[in-house]
């Protein structure tokens, strides 16, 4: 009851946020409309194949995931900086009841991200089918790895810290490391086997295997991102209980 | 009955000893203020008692629960209003009581209820729809000590409740105080001396983690031979500096 009063408390915080809005629905869609064009201006055959919409879409809702970093991380870090963190800090909420209050109003703003962006994608060619609900399921997992770092990397650092950190630099690290933008195995060696040991490109791979209707294919991949994703909540659950006893 | 009594409570920075075996009782219903120069101590022993951090040595029992052993139980028990905004900014003025009220165990009715209660004991209804981030800074204090009441604590911290206020705010929110006198246990700090000669019950003084003396204004005026209460101040600090 507590985690979900809390919870309702931080909605409220970021849907009244324009910037969060721009961000998180109007930055992905933005993306998927001017690279599918681009994709358009290319003669078929040309263009790469992952800029295909049915490799696109899962893709850039992925990326588009990597913003709730910056959501979760700047709403933890900018509570910090008032005297009311002091406030729930002496209240009874506990260190668990604070990361999943913070985490659970990104949820529906993560599955509403990704619909969004399907239902654009159906508009530039990508086809309806039950397919794409469990694409949007699947997105789950690294919605929970994205805030969970954000809320990790706000629990550690101050506000403007988490601005750098989740907004530019993660953000970045999960365009590089993710074959969204490029096939990271076109460029090998170390820089495939990090891509490799990292959530994001498991994260795209589960989304297009997804959409492709390919279930079989969805599991390998998304165990690693569950894997993380389950690993990294409990970090930011300790982190902020250490943090706590710390104030 | 006591509301709070530490034994021999300690904090420790590294080398630096904030607070120094304390040994304080303060009684129920009544309102003890805490006084100090910057560096004193006070904070940290309100953080300790409010289970913000924890103590390095000692205890301090509220209510009869250990701050170390009972820290959740404490907190049931107690609430605090921060020295700074400390309100929700996005969130309304109802809004931010009801939130805190339920933060504290009260179904959505109750919090409802307790609300408006408070929104009338503090006169908020012209404010009540408006964000706490556009409030001045007398509404966003008293909206503060609002939210430490809505819980009906048992003791409640005020940590500079009056600081930047305007003369006329201060006086309002004197009023409130005054008000809670007697009906619950308050522990408060403050800059302002005469705020805490006006509303205390007794006056703690405490310099570099030590309680030097502490008694009813008029007891510490006699302590230190003075008239007034800020010369009373001054030398009791003084002559424990020297």
């Amino acid at each position: 009851m507590r985690t979900l009063t809390f919870a309702s408390r931080n909605t409220k915080e970021i849907t009244r946020d324009i910037l969060t809005l721009i961000f998180g629905i109007v930055f992905p869609i933005v993306l998927l409309l001017l690279l599918s064009a681009i994709n358009k201006g290319i003669p078929e055959g040309y263009g790469p194949e992952i800029f295909a919409i049915s490799k696109l879409a899962p893709g850039i809702t992925v990326f588009g995931l990597s913003f709730l970093s910056l959501f979760s991380s700047m709403l933890i870090a900018k509570d910090k900086t008032t005297s009311f963190v002091l406030r729930l800090f002496t209240s009874p909420l506990k260190p668990a009841e604070f990361i999943l209050g913070y985490t659970l109003p990104l949820i529906p703003m993560a599955l509403i991200q990704t619909a969004i962006c399907y239902l654009c994608a159906l508009f530039l060619g990508l086809p309806f089918g039950i397919n794409l609900l469990v694409a949007v399921i699947v997105n789950l997992p690294i919605a929970v790895v994205f805030i969970s770092l954000g809320l990790l990397f706000g629990s550690i650092l101050n506000e403007k810290a988490v601005g750098g950190i989740c907004g530019a630099l993660l953000t970045n690290l999960t365009g590089w490391f993710s074959n969204v933008w490029f096939d990271t195995a076109l460029v090998g060696g170390a820089f495939k086997t990090v891509a490799d040991i990292l959530p994001f490109s498991h994260a795209v791979g589960a989304a297009r295997a997804a959409v492709a209707g390919d279930y079989a294919a969805i599991f390998p991949d998304l165990w690693w991102v569950i894997g993380y994703a389950v690993l990294l909540l409990a970090a930011a659950v300790t982190v902020f209980a250490v943090k706590l006893k710390k104030n | 009955m006591e509301a709070i009594k530490t034994k021999a409570l300690t904090k420790k920075y590294k080398e630096t000893t904030a607070v120094k075996a304390l040994d304080l009782t303060v009684h129920k219903g009544e309102l003890y203020a805490l006084l100090g120069v910057n560096g004193a101590g006070k904070s940290t022993t309100i953080k300790m008692l409010s289970c913000l951090t924890q103590p390095t040595s000692g205890d301090a029992e509220l209510m009869g629960h250990s701050i170390v052993s009972e820290a959740s139980m404490v907190k049931a028990l107690i609430n605090v209003s921060p020295q700074e905004t400390a309100v929700a900014a996005k969130l309304s003025v109802r809004e931010n009581l009801e939130f805190i009220a339920e933060i504290y165990g009260s179904s959505k009715k109750e919090a409802k209820e307790k609300a408006q209660s408070m929104i009338e004991k503090f006169n908020m209804h012209e404010i009540v729809r408006s964000r706490a981030a556009v409030l001045s800074g007398g509404w966003q204090r008293r909206l503060s000590i609002a939210m430490a009441l809505i819980t009906e604590p048992e003791i409640l911290f005020l940590d500079e409740p009056t600081l930047g206020l305007d003369v006329l705010a201060r006086r309002e929110l004197w009023r409130l105080i005054e008000n809670l006198k007697g009906k619950i246990t308050i522990i408060l700090t403050t800059h302002y001396l005469e705020e805490a000669e006006s509303l205390s019950d007794r006056i703690g003084i405490m310099s570099r983690g030590v309680l030097l003396a502490e008694g009813t204004a008029a007891e510490l005026k006699a302590k230190a031979g003075t008239d007034s209460f800020e010369e009373a101040f001054i030398r009791i600090t003084e002559e424990a500096v020297q």
